[in-house]
């Protein structure tokens, strides 16, 4: 694979008060890779993903895209630069019809600036994207308002949303959690195609066996601090990683 | 072919998504009962002041003041999630601007009142901008003062004939001219507005009502437009204000009173937040309604917070809703 890093984070620091989010988290993230981040509840993940795509400013550290710092960037400006990110709590727009959900990444100044103003119709547009995602294109479905939608639908609104602005890399907060297995089953080849297409993915997750499959590098946090880093059979074999998940076993 | 069989798929689809907005229209009666509410309203008000006395048709000039800026309030409430409680301030940077501008240069009401409506925008949304970056109740609590913030500028400074105001300004040559200017303003403003929050911009202002970090997720800055939605709705109101100053004949500081800042909210959750036509509607009824009950002296506002409670309670929909409800449920005219 092109080892070219897209995304360098170094020394990245949060704290909230008195509580250490993130303390000094480097990692790489390398063109057209899938990169797992695992690690126990509250061990900063979320709060790592907020810092880099500006939503949280960080204390310390450099966020290097393209190798440009978009440190203290405002989000917006982010996402413009194509690094995107889902939420973990789906935060769709509940009083708009799916489709008209996308309308709002597809106004974006990234998405006027690639297509050259030759966008066409953008519910058209907006239609393609969802189908592309997994919504039938002739069932109802992208019609109706996204409050009606199923969790497995919102989920996919989240993650269209994001194609909608032809990102280069995608920070997934935990896309699977709350899916059927079945959805999940069906969610694993989307984000497999998107690779393919040369997207460059992060992924939070908590369910390992399908990061596993998706993941080609992982690294896994806890207590704000990575403990460890690379391919994912090595990574869960280590001590460190072992004691994190499941404790230390000295009480027995 | 296989180029053909797409274009063909993809021009169902958008004729697909276009009718689901806008229903299949295939008769005259469905045509009639989709235009039907629409008609029933520009002509209603079109008729109005035909049916009206001297004294009642200056009220509805007053009542059209108010149901522009409920108008404007449901906008930014509930289109684009700000919550502002600065009608006054619409108001008296619209008033102040046209009224000056015909005191000291003796421009016509007709000139005056297109500049302030720009110049009080502009000035309203300068003023709001710093403030736009707070959410929900602070930001319904900092236009709140803004418009108490502008009298006492104008009272310490000694500005515009400070508390006194200025008197004999130009008004508009009669009071049919007066009358259908409001309700010109009133149709166009409606049905602007109406069709603005379902184009592309209106539903970026609905999504950051929705979710404004998941907007700035999606590459645009809630700010640039929030500000374009301020200036949007401030116009309407600065129009309010420089038709009032014309109105009356005179400005002061009464044009940055707290009524024009309340009553509107008090008309749109009477007429329904959220439905644009209804704000409007439950001015026209309230404004004449408080004026009617003028005779009962101080009794006048326990009753007409009595009509508030009571749609508050038992109708908190609103009237638009309810009608809307209640007229879908006729099946489209057709027989059942």
């Amino acid at each position: 694979m092109d080892r070219e890093p897209i995304l360098q984070v170094n020394g990245l620091s949060k704290a909230f008060g008195g509580v250490q989010a993130v303390l000094e988290v480097n990692f790489d993230l390398f063109k057209g890779e899938i990169l797992g981040i695992i690690g126990p509840n509250g061990a900063g993940k979320t709060t790592l993903v907020n810092l880099i795509t500006g939503f949280v400013k960080p204390d310390a550290g450099s966020v290097l895209f393209k190798g440009k710092n978009i440190k203290g960037f405002q989000p917006h400006k982010i996402a413009n630069l194509g690094l995107v990110r889902t939420f973990q709590v789906m935060r769709p727009y509940h009083s708009l019809a799916a489709f008209k959900n996308l309308i709002v990444p597809l106004n974006s100044p990234r998405v006027r600036r690639t297509s050259g103003g030759k966008l066409g119709d953008r519910d058209s547009v907006a239609i393609d994207i969802l189908e592309e995602i997994g919504f039938e294109r002739d069932a109802r479905v992208p019609y109706k308002t996204a409050g009606s939608l199923p969790l497995g639908y919102l989920k996919r609104l989240e993650l269209a949303r994001c194609i909608a602005l032809r990102p280069e890399v995608i920070l997934c907060d935990e896309v699977f959690s709350g899916l059927s297995m079945s959805e999940i089953a069906s969610m694993i080849p989307l984000l497999e195609k998107l690779q393919m297409e040369g997207i460059t993915i992060m992924m939070i997750e908590h369910r390992l066996r399908e990061l596993f499959r998706l993941a080609d590098r992982v690294a896994v946090i806890n207590f704000g601090r990575k403990i460890a880093e690379g391919i994912p059979k090595e990574v869960m074999e280590k001590e460190e990683v072992k004691v994190a998940y499941l404790g230390t076993g000295k009480r027995k | 072919m296989a180029e053909k069989e797409r274009r063909k798929k993809r021009f169902d689809r958008s004729v697909k998504v276009r009718s689901e907005g806008l229903y299949a229209i295939s008769s005259w009666r469905e045509m009639g009962f989709l235009a039907m509410p629409r008609l029933l309203l520009i002509l209603g008000l079109l008729v109005l002041p035909l049916t009206l006395d001297m004294y009642w048709q200056r009220v509805l000039c007053t009542a059209g003041i108010y149901a522009l800026l409920a108008l404007s309030f449901d906008f930014l409430a509930e289109y684009v999630g700000l919550v502002c409680l600065g009608g006054a301030m619409f108001i008296g940077f619209g008033g102040y601007t046209s009224g000056v501008l015909n005191a000291y240069f003796e421009w016509s009401p007709f000139v005056t009142i297109p500049i302030a409506t720009l110049g009080g925008a502009v000035m309203s949304t300068l003023v709001l901008i710093p403030c736009l970056r707070l959410r929900g109740i602070y930001f319904a609590i900092v236009s709140f003062m803004l418009p108490l913030f502008s009298v006492y500028i104008i009272i310490a400074l000694g500005l515009f004939g400070s508390t006194e105001g200025i008197s004999a300004l130009d008004t508009l040559p009669n009071i049919w001219v007066e009358q259908y200017v409001v309700i010109g303003a009133i149709i166009v403003a409606l049905f602007a507005i109406r069709r603005l929050v379902n184009e592309d911009i209106g539903l970026i202002f609905r999504a950051i009502k929705d979710n404004d970090q998941a907007v700035r997720a999606s590459g645009i800055s809630i700010t640039s437009y929030r500000i374009k939605a301020v200036f949007i709705a401030s116009l309407i109101g600065s129009f309010a204000g420089a038709y009032l100053s014309h109105l009356y004949g005179w400005l002061g500081l009464s044009l940055f009173a707290m009524d024009f800042s309340i009553l509107p909210i008090a008309a749109a959750v009477m007429g329904g937040m959220g439905t644009l036509v209804g704000p409007v509607i439950g001015a026209i009824i309230l404004t004449p309604m408080s004026e009617a009950l003028r005779g009962f002296g101080q009794l006048r506002v326990v009753l007409y917070c009595l009509v508030l409670i009571g749609f508050i309670l038992y109708k908190p929909e609103g009237l638009m809703n309810y009608l809307e409800r209640k007229y879908h449920q006729f099946e489209r005219w057709e027989e059942v």
